[in-house]
């Protein structure tokens, strides 16, 4: 929750906020491990991007990529690629 | 010109939700207040009610539904009893956190098991932290009344909490009285259109519900909800005057007293038990004992200030509960106990514990309890904190 609010008094009622407000809340840093795509693999068959709770998997055109930003390290990407091709690393070997 | 009808406890409830022009209602079918719904689908039907009236396949969808329906700024109703309030309790937090002034008829059964469709206050009690208001009523004509003071009060702007309105089960729910049904304009006038200021589900301005809270923010909403319940005190108490002067019937707000003028002995009672104690309490009189009845109509937000000020003149107060807080006593004798513990000339408080699973109290048995509290108060010694009364082969 921003700092904006000095007392109880000042928290909008209900908790309701404007929408869109979960993108200044930056999740990833909750992982653990973390998905690692190997782009040559990947077919861009766009079922990660179906699968991922945190909507985290992002594409245009040309690519498939993973937000880590929000990306929580649930790992259900790397389960369901049918081809292999996203690996689960733990967050500290990768750095 | 006021129609004058004999009502069962479950239309007068669907009457009330009807006259306060309930838009959005959810519902799943469960004795003993399965009418209720029922009565309202009637109603819709026939184009007396214009309501979506949105059939569920459980309680807990129930509830969702009409805080869905409540955050998109419409005027919600629904009705359940035991096991499906029990299964409604989730979202009743849920309903309290959202701030949405859902309000929900409770006919008041037993919790299984062993299976019991009667009276028992326990279901609603057992809701007792969820911050919802809880009223209770002693006959038909007040079931519909307070479906519409319900509204009044979760409504406002100082409370925003939904509301339930209990009436006990077959008791109320399956019986027949005159009730007096107020004219739709009049009430209009006393209930206008639900108009939320604090949100609304509007597309064109997308908001985020119920968003996630740290430690650092957590209690300070808590404490918001608090400050709505103290809030609800004051104004049940103006909900219930404006209603009085406007339809000729004055409830009393949180409590109400009856013979409680120079009463050293009282007894307090919620639900039909306080119509039994009325006649109770007059026998007595007539036989030159100073008693009188408390009946406590709102049980949340407890009428602490009420409870204080009529219980400082008592000697002995004496509660009868058709619930039980098991190895404590009756939910609301603990609550007097706890209202009345810092006020210098307390009285003594006794506990009774009755009339569970629709089991009969008669006049007979509050005599009995006053009979004692009577005792008490000459004696000035408490044998039994809590007596369960009428119990088969005594404590
Ligand atoms: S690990 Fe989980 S959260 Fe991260 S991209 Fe894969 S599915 Fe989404
Ligand atoms: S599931 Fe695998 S193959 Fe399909 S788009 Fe995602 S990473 Fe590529």
């Amino acid at each position: 929750m921003a700092q904006q609010y000095k007392s109880w008094k000042d928290l909008p009622i209900g908790a309701v906020v404007p929408g869109g407000t979960c993108y200044l809340n930056k999740t990833g840093t909750w992982r653990v491990s973390k998905p690692v795509l190997d782009r040559s693999k990947c077919t861009k068959c766009l079922l990660c991007w179906i699968y991922c709770p945190d909507v985290a998997i992002a594409f245009d055109e040309e690519n498939i990529g993973i937000d880590y930003d929000y990306c929580k390290g649930c790992g259900i990407c790397a389960n369901e690629c049918p081809v292999g091709a996203i690996k689960m690393v733990e967050e500290v070997e990768s750095q | 010109m006021m129609e004058q009808l004999t009502r069962s406890g479950n239309e007068a409830a669907a009457l009330g939700a009807k006259l306060s022009r309930a838009e959005v209602i959810a519902a799943y079918p469960i004795t003993p207040s399965t009418f209720i719904v029922e009565y309202l689908a009637q109603y819709i039907a026939d184009g007396e009610l214009k309501a979506k009236l949105i059939n569920v396949e459980s309680e807990h969808s129930a509830m969702s539904a009409c805080i869905g329906a409540s955050l998109a700024g419409a005027r919600t109703f629904t009705a359940t009893s035991s096991q499906g309030l029990a299964l409604m309790h989730e979202m009743l937090h849920w309903a309290v956190g959202a701030r949405t002034p859902v309000v929900m008829a409770v006919g008041n059964r037993a919790l299984a098991p062993p299976w019991n469709l009667y009276a028992n206050h326990q279901d609603s009690i057992a809701q007792r932290d969820t911050g919802w208001i809880e009223f209770y009523c002693e006959n038909n004509q007040e079931v519909l009344d307070t479906i519409i003071q319900a509204y009044k009060v979760a409504e406002d702007k100082r409370v925003l909490l939904p509301a339930m309105v209990c009436l006990d089960g077959f008791i109320l729910t399956h019986t027949r009285e005159r009730v007096d049904v107020p004219p739709q304009d009049a009430v209009d006038e006393y209930l206008p259109p639900y108009r939320p200021e604090h949100f609304v589900i509007d597309f064109d301005r997308p908001l985020t519900e119920n968003v996630i809270v740290t430690p650092a923010w957590y209690m300070e909403y808590q404490y918001q909800l608090e400050v709505a319940m103290r809030n609800a005190r004051e104004v049940i108490r103006e909900a219930n005057r404006d209603f009085a002067k406007k339809f000729n019937r004055d409830w009393g707000g949180l409590v109400d007293s009856y013979f409680m003028e120079d009463a050293e002995v009282a007894i307090m009672a919620m639900g039909t038990i306080a119509g039994t104690a009325r006649v109770a309490v007059r026998e007595m009189r007539k036989a030159g004992h100073k008693v009188g009845l408390i009946k406590l109509r709102a049980f949340r937000p407890f009428p602490i200030e009420e409870i204080r000020k009529l219980g400082s003149q008592l000697k002995v107060l004496a509660v009868i509960d058709r619930n039980c807080v098991f190895g404590s006593g009756g939910a609301s004798c603990i609550e007097a106990q706890s209202a009345l513990y810092s006020i210098p000339n307390r009285p003594k408080v006794l506990g009774f514990i009755a009339g569970l699973g629709g089991k009969d109290v008669g006049v007979e048995s509050i005599k009995y309890i006053l009979n004692k509290a009577l005792k008490v108060s000459e004696t000035g010694r408490v044998e039994r904190e809590v007596e369960w009364v009428n119990l088969v082969g005594g404590e």
